[in-house]
C-alpha cells in the first residue's frame, strides 16, 4: 500500500517488517519519533533508557538474547553511546543490532553540527544513509540482513531532513527472525588476550564490507550524460536531481562507510568532470582524492550548515540563488521562548533577581538564556551543568560558591546529571545545584524518564525518587520548592547559596503543555490599577504585552500561573468573577 | 506536471503539522507525488516556523527556496512579511490577519510593523486576508483557524469539494469533523 510518512515513521516500520523485537533509544531530535512510532506496533517491546549509552547496552543484550534489537538517538547522543559502539564493533552481534543517529546539520535543535560520518569510520562499522521515507523503510530492513551476514552492529545514518519529511513509501508485512544464545567467551568478552583476535576479524570484515559496497543495489549509477559526474548521498542527493534533472549522471550512494573503491573509479573513468555534493565534512571527496581522483567539492560547496537546491545551483554554477520580494519595514526577529505557564519561568526570574552565575544544560530551559531572563551563561552538553559548577566553585571559591547555581531538567539529571551530582557530594565542592522538574522531557516533545513513574507508554512504571536520590549521594540538604512561587523560590535560593555545604533545590511543577495540568482561568489586566510599571514584562512571558501604557493579557495564551500578578505592584491581575 | 510548492508558516504550536497532513493526505489520494519538510524541537516553542509542501509528478528536493512558492499559507501576519521572499513572482498568499507579538517586540526591543497587508498588496502580491480566528470562532473552535486557512487554499486547486471533504475526514477527529467542516466553508466562502 502506498502511504505518505515522515521518515523517522518509515524507519519505525522498517524495523517493525524487519521482525526486530527490542528498542531502547533516549529522544533526541531529530530522532525521536522513531521510537515513539515503534511503540505503535504490538510485536515490539520499546522503551525510554536514562542514555544512549544503556539504550545501546540494552539494545546489544537484546540481540544477544538472539532477538533483533535497535537503538535510536541523535548525533550528540552517538557521543555518550561511544563507549559501547566502539567495542561492539569487536563483539558484533548475535541476532541483528541496527543503530540510528540521526545528523542536524542546520542545528535546527542542536548545540553542535557534528559529521556523524566519522563514527562509522572509526568504529569499523557500516553505515547506511537513506534519501527519503521510502529507503528509511528499505534499508532499515536491509540493515539487519548486512548486520547478520557480517555479524556487525550497522549505523543508519538519518539527517533532519530526511526524518522530519514525509513522502511517499510502500509498506509490506513482519517477517519474524530469531536465533538462540550461545555461550562465546572469545566473542564476548573483550579483555586483551580475546581482542587481539577480535581486531583482526574487524579488519577482515571491512574488506567483505568494501567488496559488498562494490555491487550493493543500494550504491548505484544514474549515467545520463558524460558532461558531468556527481557523487552523492542522503538528501544532498535530492537537491542533486532537482537542480540537474537530466544534465549530470550521479552516483547515488546509500552505503556510505565503508565506501566502494572501483565502483568510484569506474564512475569517474565515464565523466569528464567529477563533484563530490556532501553536506558537512568532506568524507566522500576525501576517499575520492585517496584514489588519485580529480575531483571538485570543498571548493564549491560550503562545509557548514545545511544544503539547499538553490544553494547547490548556485554553487555549481546553474544558475544564480533564487530571489523574492521583500519589505522595506524591518521584520523583528521570533525567537522561540519558555511557553505561557513554563514553571521554569518564576525559577529563572528569581536566579535574576539574586544576579546568580546560572550554569545550565540542555532542554526547553536553555531558553533562559534569551532576553529577557538572559540568566543561562553555559550550555554544553547533557549533564555539564553541574560538572561545570563544580570545577568553578573549586577555582573561584566563596566568591562564586555564594551566586553560582547549576540548572538541569529531571531527565538531563537522570540522562548524565547523576554522575556530576555524585562528584560534588564526593568531591565537596560548595555547590548549589537546582533540578527543574517538569516531571517529563519536554523539549523532545513530552517523553517519560525514570522519574515521572510512567513508561513510553504512559502506564506506571518505577519511579526514582529524586530527593531520596540525591540524599542517598551524601547530599544532606535537598529541598523542594513551587517554581509558581516567587517568595518560596528567592528563600530558597538566598539560603542554599549561604549554606556552606553542597546542597540540591527540586523546581518541581509538571509542564504547562502536559495534558494532565489543569489550568486556571486566564487572568486579565484591570486598567484602572495598572501604572505601566513594566514589572511584569521582566519575567518575558509571551502572553503579556503593552498596549497604550497599559499590560494586557492574550486571554488566548495565558493559563493563569499568577507569576505576573505576584510582581505587580498595584494587583492589577485579576479574574473574571 | 510541474512541481508546485506551497509553504505554511506560523508561530510554533499554531496548528501547522495538521494542515499539511491534510494537505499532504489529499494530494497523494489526488495521484500526485508529494513531499512533505516540517520542523520538530526547539524553534516549536513559540518560534518562528515552516512546512513545506511540494507535489507533481516527481518531487526530489524536501524544502522549497527562495522565489519558489506558489502559495504561502500564514497563520500570522508577520510571519506573511517574514517568509515573503519564498513567494514566487505570481504566488498567491493566503494568510490570517492575527498579529502575535514576538518576544523582542514584547520586551521593546524592536517594533511591530504596520499595516502589512496593504503594504504586500501594494507590491502588486496577490493576498488574501482574512480574519481567521474570528472566522474559527464562528465556526465552533479557535482551533479551526488552520481549516479556515485550507478552506480558501482549496479555491485555488481544482480538486474536487469530495476529495477535500476526505481528506479533512481523515486526518481530524469524529467529533470535531462539523466545527472542521463549517470553518473550511466559512475560508472557502470568504470574499
Amino acid at each position: 500500500m502506498k502511504e505518505l510518512m515522515l521518515g523517522n515513521k518509515a524507519l519505525a516500520r522498517g524495523l517493525w517488517e524487519a521482525g526486530v523485537a527490542f528498542v531502547s533509544s533516549y529522544p533526541g531530535t531529530p530522532s525521536t519519533e522513531i521510537t515513539e512510532e515503534a511503540v505503535k506496533f504490538n510485536e515490539i517491546y520499546c522503551e525510554w533508557a536514562p542514555n544512549e549509552k544503556v539504550a545501546m547496552e540494552s539494545a546489544f543484550g537484546a540481540s544477544l538474547a538472539g532477538k533483533r534489537a535497535f537503538c535510536g538517538q541523535k548525533h550528540v547522543g552517538l557521543n555518550v553511546a561511544a563507549d559501547p559502539l566502539f567495542t561492539l564493533s569487536y563483539t558484533g552481534i548475535n541476532a541483528g543490532l541496527v543503530i540510528v543517529v540521526a545528523d542536524d546539520a542546520g542545528m535546527h535543535s542542536s548545540q553542535n553540527e557534528q559529521d556523524s560520518r566519522h563514527y562509522a569510520i572509526a568504529a569499523k562499522v557500516p553505515m547506511l544513509e537513506p534519501a527519503d521515507s521510502a529507503e528509511a523503510l528499505n534499508f532499515a530492513k536491509l540493515a539487519y540482513e548486512i548486520s547478520e551476514q557480517f555479524d556487525t552492529p550497522v549505523i543508519i545514518k538519518m539527517c533532519t531532513r530526511v526524518a522530519h519529511s514525509q513522502s511517499v513509501v510502500e509498506t509490506s508485512e513482519r517477517v519474524e527472525h530469531s536465533k538462540t544464545y550461545e555461550k562465546n567467551i572469545a566473542k564476548y568478552v573483550m579483555m586483551p588476550g580475546n581482542a587481539k583476535k577480535r581486531h583482526p576479524i574487524v579488519e577482515e570484515r571491512t574488506k567483505k564490507l568494501i567488496e559488498y559496497a562494490e555491487t550493493t543495489p543500494i550504491n548505484r549509477v544514474e549515467f545520463l550524460t558524460d558532461e558531468l559526474g556527481i557523487i552523492t548521498s542522503s538528501t544532498s542527493y535530492q537537491y542533486v536531481k532537482e537542480v540537474f534533472g537530466e544534465g549530470a549522471s550521479v552516483l547515488k550512494l546509500g552505503m556510505i562507510n565503508p565506501l566502494p573503491v572501483e565502483l568510484i573509479k569506474n564512475f569517474a573513468s565515464r565523466v569528464k568532470k567529477l563533484v563530490v555534493v556532501e553536506e558537512l565534512d568532506p568524507i566522500i571527496e576525501n576517499h575520492v582524492k585517496s584514489l588519485g581522483l580529480a575531483v571538485e567539492g570543498s571548493e564549491l560547496l560550503p562545509r557548514i550548515d545545511e544544503f539547499s537546491q538553490n544553494l547547490v545551483a548556485e554553487r555549481l554554477g546553474v544558475r544564480g540563488q533564487g530571489s523574492g520580494v521583500s519589505l522595506e519595514d524591518a521584520i523583528p526577529p521570533r525567537p522561540p521562548v519558555m511557553c505561557a505557564g513554563c514553571p521554569h519561568r518564576g525559577l529563572f526570574y528569581s536566579l535574576k533577581k539574586r544576579k546568580c552565575t546560572v550554569l545550565g544544560d540542555i532542554g526547553c530551559y536553555t531558553l533562559g538564556a534569551v532576553p529577557p531572563l538572559s540568566t543561562i551563561e553555559l550550555t554544553l552538553c547533557m549533564g555539564a551543568s553541574i560538572g561545570a559548577t563544580h570545577g568553578f566553585n573549586k577555582m573561584l571559591g566563596k566568591d562564586s560558591e555564594s551566586k553560582t547555581v547549576a540548572v538541569i531538567g529531571d531527565s538531563t539529571f537522570m540522562h548524565s546529571g547523576m554522575t556530576g551530582l555524585a562528584n560534588v557530594a564526593y568531591n565537596q565542592s560548595n555547590s548549589t545545584v537546582i533540578i527543574l522538574d517538569n516531571s517529563i522531557t519536554g523539549m523532545t516533545g513530552h517523553q517519560q524518564n525514570p522519574s515521572t513513574g510512567l513508561n513510553i507508554k504512559g502506564d506506571p512504571a518505577g519511579k526514582i525518587d529524586l530527593e531520596a536520590l540525591c540524599r542517598a549521594m551524601g547530599i544532606k540538604r535537598v529541598r523542594v520548592v513551587d517554581p509558581y512561587n516567587l517568595k518560596e523560590c528567592d528563600v530558597a535560593i538566598k539560603e542554599e547559596l549561604a549554606a556552606q555545604e553542597p546542597s540540591v533545590i527540586i523546581s518541581r511543577r509538571p509542564c504547562a503543555l502536559l495534558k494532565t495540568v489543569k489550568h486556571k482561568p486566564p487572568l486579565y489586566v484591570d486598567k484602572n490599577k495598572c501604572i505601566g510599571c513594566k514589572s511584569c514584562m521582566k519575567i518575558g512571558c509571551p502572553a503579556i504585552s503593552m498596549k497604550d501604557g497599559k499590560a494586557v493579557v492574550d486571554q488566548t495564551q495565558c493559563v493563569g500561573c499568577e507569576v505576573c500578578s505576584q510582581l505587580c505592584p498595584k494587583k492589577a491581575f485579576a479574574r473574571e468573577a | 506536471m510541474e512541481t508546485k510548492n506551497i509553504i505554511i508558516v506560523g508561530v510554533g504550536g499554531q496548528g501547522s503539522l495538521l494542515a499539511s497532513k491534510i494537505l499532504g493526505h489529499l494530494l497523494l489520494n489526488e495521484g500526485f507525488d508529494v513531499k512533505v519538510s516540517e520542523v520538530h524541537g526547539m524553534s516549536q516553542r513559540g518560534g518562528s516556523v515552516i512546512t513545506y509542501v511540494r507535489f507533481g509528478d516527481k518531487v526530489y528536493s524536501p524544502v522549497v527556496d527562495k522565489g519558489q512558492a506558489d502559495f504561502i499559507v500564514s497563520f500570522e501576519i508577520l510571519e506573511t512579511a517574514r517568509w515573503l521572499s519564498y513567494l514566487k513572482a505570481d504566488g498567491q498568499i493566503v494568510t490570517n490577519t492575527q498579529q502575535i507579538d514576538p518576544m523582542p517586540v514584547i520586551t521593546g526591543a524592536a517594533t511591530y510593523p504596520e499595516n502589512l497587508v496593504e503594504k504586500i498588496r501594494a507590491q502588486g502580491i496577490k493576498i488574501d486576508a482574512m480574519d481567521c480566528l474570528t472566522l474559527a470562532r464562528q465556526a465552533g473552535s479557535q482551533k479551526a483557524v488552520n481549516i479556515v486557512l485550507l478552506g480558501r487554499l482549496s479555491h485555488y486547486f481544482d480538486i474536487s469539494e469530495t476529495a477535500w471533504q476526505n481528506s479533512l475526514r481523515a486526518n481530524v477527529p469524529p467529533k470535531f469533523l462539523d466545527i472542521n467542516q463549517r470553518a473550511f466553508e466559512l475560508g472557502k466562502k470568504f470574499v
